[in-house]
């Protein structure tokens, strides 16, 4: 697992309280974490802060799991 | 609805609106009440919401559906006329009031509720705070004076971006553009809005009526054609078709842009 998707579960994990031990790189982070519109807003914000990146919404529109979500953390570092 | 109180000087106007503050037609009553009462020697006006989803996700899309769908079309133009006066006429009366006016903003402040946002002097964003215009997914522009608004504090480089992509900058980015004074962490805007506050009540009132006077003008040229420019688009086929497509999503994310 790279650093930028074991820090990503960790991040998700802490937010919606969720057990990072149980959460994989292919899950469907929205249906795994269970969170709505409001809530996924809120992780796009820690996310951005957490890694120093500007993740565009539309670039994010057809990511599903964790690891689609690193992988565009790191293309934008 | 909105809840308000008044102590010391000092308004603290709460929106509680369920799902997340959508401005439609009662909400609108509701801030024409609450300015229409304003005791204009008041020196500090607090805007917040007090729901954990966020400050505002715009406009109540469903209600103006509902209001679309049930009149003919020739009908459209009138009555979108009507509801953006009066739209206009809360956004200018909140945007000139002789008060220091204090934005508390957190999670989703998105449309509508980045032009209500827009009013006012000062924005204290909390860390989770997201700001956007989704406008153009609806056919449409911002209705509600954002964009005149937003071009009095910062670049137009920006504001196309937000504009034309319709994507959202958290609290850091719109703070470093200049739309954004203040950035605190989650839970603390209020209590950096009711320090401001404190330091407002020691100012001359004159004094401090004067230099927001001078200092904030009311773009009314651009606000007008803005008006004008979002009537005419609102009645195209577009905004009738996206905001049945919104109201009829089984999507559990309808609100991310």
């Amino acid at each position: 697992m790279s650093d930028t998707l074991d820090t990503l579960i960790r991040l998700a994990a802490k937010r919606f309280g969720a057990d990072p031990a149980k959460l994989r790189a292919e899950d469907d982070l929205f249906e795994r974490l269970g969170i709505d519109s409001f809530q996924a807003v809120e992780l796009i914000s820690d996310v951005e802060d957490e890694f120093d990146v500007e993740l565009p919404d539309y670039e994010l529109q057809a990511i599903k799991t964790f690891a689609a979500l690193a992988q565009k953390i790191d293309a934008r570092r | 609805m909105i809840d308000w109180t008044y102590d010391s000087g000092v308004y603290e106007l709460t929106l509680a609106t369920p799902p997340c503050n959508e401005i439609g037609t009662a909400m609108l009553a509701d801030l024409r009440r609450f300015i229409d009462q304003i005791d204009r020697d008041a020196h500090t006006l607090i805007l917040r919401s007090g729901l954990r989803q966020g400050f505002c996700a715009g406009a109540d899309l469903r209600e103006l559906y509902r209001g679309l769908s049930d009149v003919p079309a020739e009908q459209h133009a009138p009555l979108l006329r009507k509801f953006i006066d009066e739209i206009h006429g809360v956004m200018d009366d909140l945007d000139m009031l002789p008060l220091t006016t204090v934005g508390v903003v957190h999670g989703v402040c998105f449309g509508g509720g980045f032009e209500l946002a827009l009013t006012c002097d000062v924005l204290i964003a909390e860390k989770s705070a997201r700001f956007c215009f989704p406008e153009l997914r609806l056919g449409i522009i911002p209705g509600f004076g954002g964009i005149p608004r937003l071009r009095r504090d910062v670049g137009n480089g920006l504001i196309r971006d937000l504009l034309l992509s319709g994507r959202s900058i958290n609290a850091k980015k719109a703070q470093a553009a200049g739309l954004v004074s203040q950035v605190v962490a989650g839970g603390e805007g209020i209590t950096a809005a009711r320090a401001l506050a404190a330091q407002t009540a020691k100012f001359d009132p004159t004094a401090r009526k004067a230099a927001k006077a001078f200092i904030k003008k009311l773009p009314t040229d651009e606000l007008l054609a803005e008006r004008e420019l979002f009537v005419r688009l609102a009645q195209g086929p577009a905004l009738l078709a996206a905001l049945k497509r919104f109201v009829e999503s089984t999507d559990l994310r309808p609100y991310l842009p």
